[in-house]
């Protein structure tokens, strides 16, 4: 089954790709390696640059499919897909992998229907078995896994963020750049405006690699303040339970689990949170998993590596001076 | 103005799944069933839209077993219109792909202005299906979706697209296909008098020939279904609370190296 496997750049929107397609390659080249096949970017932008492309052979891409067009931006599935379907016809790949974010997740479940092949959406692992590929996904709010393959290539996949392992850089790798003309045809939905959120200075919750999240037991808006300092001496991302955003503590952007973002982080840390089957769909693939509750009984004890029964407001405290401690050195 | 909400059955949230005997599917006996959560939100959009333009027709659709006719009834009782059952062994293993192809045929044929769908079905978690459909139906489409308005001359919709880092504000001309996601607004529970209501409403079956739709093979297999690897497990710290974040700090960063 030697062929191509295709990896779909995630920009930050400016012409640098980000870390999450470093993933997306590091996965797509092992898989590669065991298959006989070989790995390639395909970039959409407005804008693409120079480092960025150097970017995406450093991070194992041997050829770069580079569609830059002004078209292309703001994202609209409506014109990405048939660029992509066009070019997926002309040097049929022998997989298409995107990231689990807001543009790719559309893109992707687009490009399936327009190419008539299956899609595994959200997959946390993948196995090459008699020249077919597997992928594991989370199902039923992660409470079970399903393994999956595809009846016919293009093998259609989402990776979930976080959760595959970059291969380290190779300094100096320099990719073949193609720009193949495709069709861009005209989007029919226009963009009005992009309301960014209110720079909290701590990163997104979903690229986090460290997650510290309140629940009910924190009592009230103004508590979070304690986490949040916490949050930056670690550089971490905030993140709330469903009781702590139906209460009005948090926006709802900030919630974990089955009705709020999936989150991977290597270390996740939940203060007076009960760990609900719902939060747990949110987090439970998450590396490390630290549990701060008063209560002994908490579910949330039954996955965590790491746990403390004890006051939130004594404990947090006390563990942003530690960690304060611990990185001062 | 025309409306058509997407809904799944499918196991409740707090319900213990087990695997079936095949190991490729969930064990059905014992199972609580409810609409997904996030086409509640779908609804109750829809349910809002025509109530503001004071006149339209909210239609419900689901595809599956003779069981979903409970999902359909709920989303009657909060208020739709009718509903169609695509209701057919033809499609008792269908994937993403095949459920989106049956959906867009029916759709196709009540010619709808606007259609609202969930972001995902919380069973297969998958996120595809609105998408899928709107490509089957050549319209545009926006998913998670937190903020909706129906322009007054009904000839488009002002979306907010929750994203990364924020929020996109786009214009779409009608039709078009959506997807809710949770805070787009607060479902309402049906009334006694909405659940009365709802027994005189319409409830259409559909089988796969009367959309036109032949044998189609599905593009996606399951393998198997297992269960969680165990987690290793855990350990409580214990003792004063200075000693145990102490502790904590100190395991983060020599044993798990996570920090
Ligand atoms: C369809 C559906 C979807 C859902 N989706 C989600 C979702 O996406 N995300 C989500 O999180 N939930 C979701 N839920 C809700 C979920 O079932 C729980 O209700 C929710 O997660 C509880 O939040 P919590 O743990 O903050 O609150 P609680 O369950 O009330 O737990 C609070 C915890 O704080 C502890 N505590 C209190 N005070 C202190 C203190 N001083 N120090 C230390 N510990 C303290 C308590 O011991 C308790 O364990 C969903 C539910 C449904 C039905
Ligand atoms: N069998 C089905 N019948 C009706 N609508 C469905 C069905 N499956 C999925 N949908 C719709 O598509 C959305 C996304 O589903 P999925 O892609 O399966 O996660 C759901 O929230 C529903 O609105």
């Amino acid at each position: 089954m030697a062929g191509a496997f295709w990896c779909i750049v995630e920009d930050d929107r400016a012409g640098r790709p980000k870390k999450v397609t470093a993933e997306l390659l590091g996965e797509a080249t092992r898989l590669a390696r065991q298959s006989g096949g070989h790995v390639e970017a395909v970039w959409l932008a407005d804008k693409a640059s120079e480092d960025g492309l150097k970017q995406l052979g450093e991070w194992g891409a041997v050829r770069v499919w580079l569609l830059e067009d002004a078209a292309l931006a703001p994202f609209r599935s409506e014109v990405w897909t048939p660029a992509v379907a066009e070019l997926a016809g002309k040097e049929a790949p022998q997989a298409i992998f995107g990231a689990v974010t807001s543009r790719q997740r559309e893109l992707l479940a687009r490009l399936a229907a327009r190419l008539g092949v299956g899609l595994a959406a959200d997959s946390v692992a993948f196995r090459v078995e008699d020249g077919k590929l597997i992928a594991t996904r989370p199902v039923y709010a992660g409470k079970l896994l399903s393994k999956i393959t595809w009846a016919k290539p293009p093998w259609l996949a989402t990776l979930r963020p976080n959760v595959f392992k970059a291969e380290e850089p190779k300094a100096g790798a320099v990719p073949a750049v193609e720009r193949p003309s495709v069709a861009i045809v005209p989007s029919r939905m226009t963009l009005v405006e992009r309301k960014e959120e209110v720079a909290t200075g701590l990163p997104e919750l979903t690229e986090a690699d460290v997650v510290v999240s309140g629940g009910r037991g924190l009592k009230g808006p103004e508590n979070f303040v304690i986490l949040e300092e916490l949050a930056k001496v670690i550089g971490a991302a905030v993140g709330a339970s469903r009781a702590a955003v139906d209460a009005g503590w948090r926006p709802h952007r900030f919630q974990i689990g089955q009705t709020g973002r999936t989150i991977s982080p290597k270390l996740y840390m939940g203060f007076g949170i009960s760990g609900a089957i719902q939060h747990l769909a949110g987090m439970r693939t998450s590396k490390i998993i630290v549990a701060v509750n008063k209560d002994p009984e908490a579910p949330i004890f039954k996955i965590a590596d790491y746990g403390i029964v004890g006051d939130l407001f004594e404990v947090a405290p006390l563990l942003t001076q530690e960690f304060k401690r611990l990185l001062e050195k | 103005m025309k409306i058509v909400v997407a809904v799944k059955q499918v196991p409740d949230t707090a319900t213990q799944v087990k695997i079936g005997a095949d190991s490729k599917g969930i064990d059905p006996a014992g199972i609580t069933w409810i609409v997904s959560p996030y086409d509640e939100f779908a609804v109750e959009e829809a349910l809002r839209v025509k109530e503001k333009r004071g006149d339209g027709e909210v239609v419900v659709v689901t595809l599956g077993p003779e069981r979903a006719k409970e999902a359909l009834r709920t989303c009657l009782a909060m208020g739709a219109d009718r509903a169609i059952h695509l209701n057919d062994p033809a499609w008792e293993a269908a994937d993403s792909l095949a459920v989106s192809r049956a959906l867009a045929a029916v759709i196709r044929q009540e010619g709808p202005q606007l259609v609202f769908f969930g972001r995902q079905a919380i069973d297969d978690d998958m996120g595809a299906v609105s998408t899928q459909v709107a490509e089957f139906l050549g319209w545009p489409c926006a998913s998670w979706i937190m903020e909706e308005t129906v322009a007054a001359d009904a000839s488009s919709v002002r979306v907010a697209r929750q994203v990364e880092g924020g929020l996109e504000i786009f214009d779409i001309p009608l039709p078009c296909v959506l997807s809710a996601q949770k805070g787009l607004n607060e479902p309402r529970y049906p009334t006694l008098k909405g659940i009365m209501g709802a027994k005189k409403k319409e409830i259409r079956d559909v089988k796969a020939a009367d959309l036109g739709l032949g044998a189609d093979g599905p593009r996606l297999s399951v393998v198997a279904l297992e269960g969680l690897p165990p987690r290793p497990p855990g350990r409580i710290l214990s003792g004063e609370p200075a000693a145990a974040a102490k502790e904590l700090v100190r395991s983060l960063r020599e044993d798990a190296k996570a920090i």
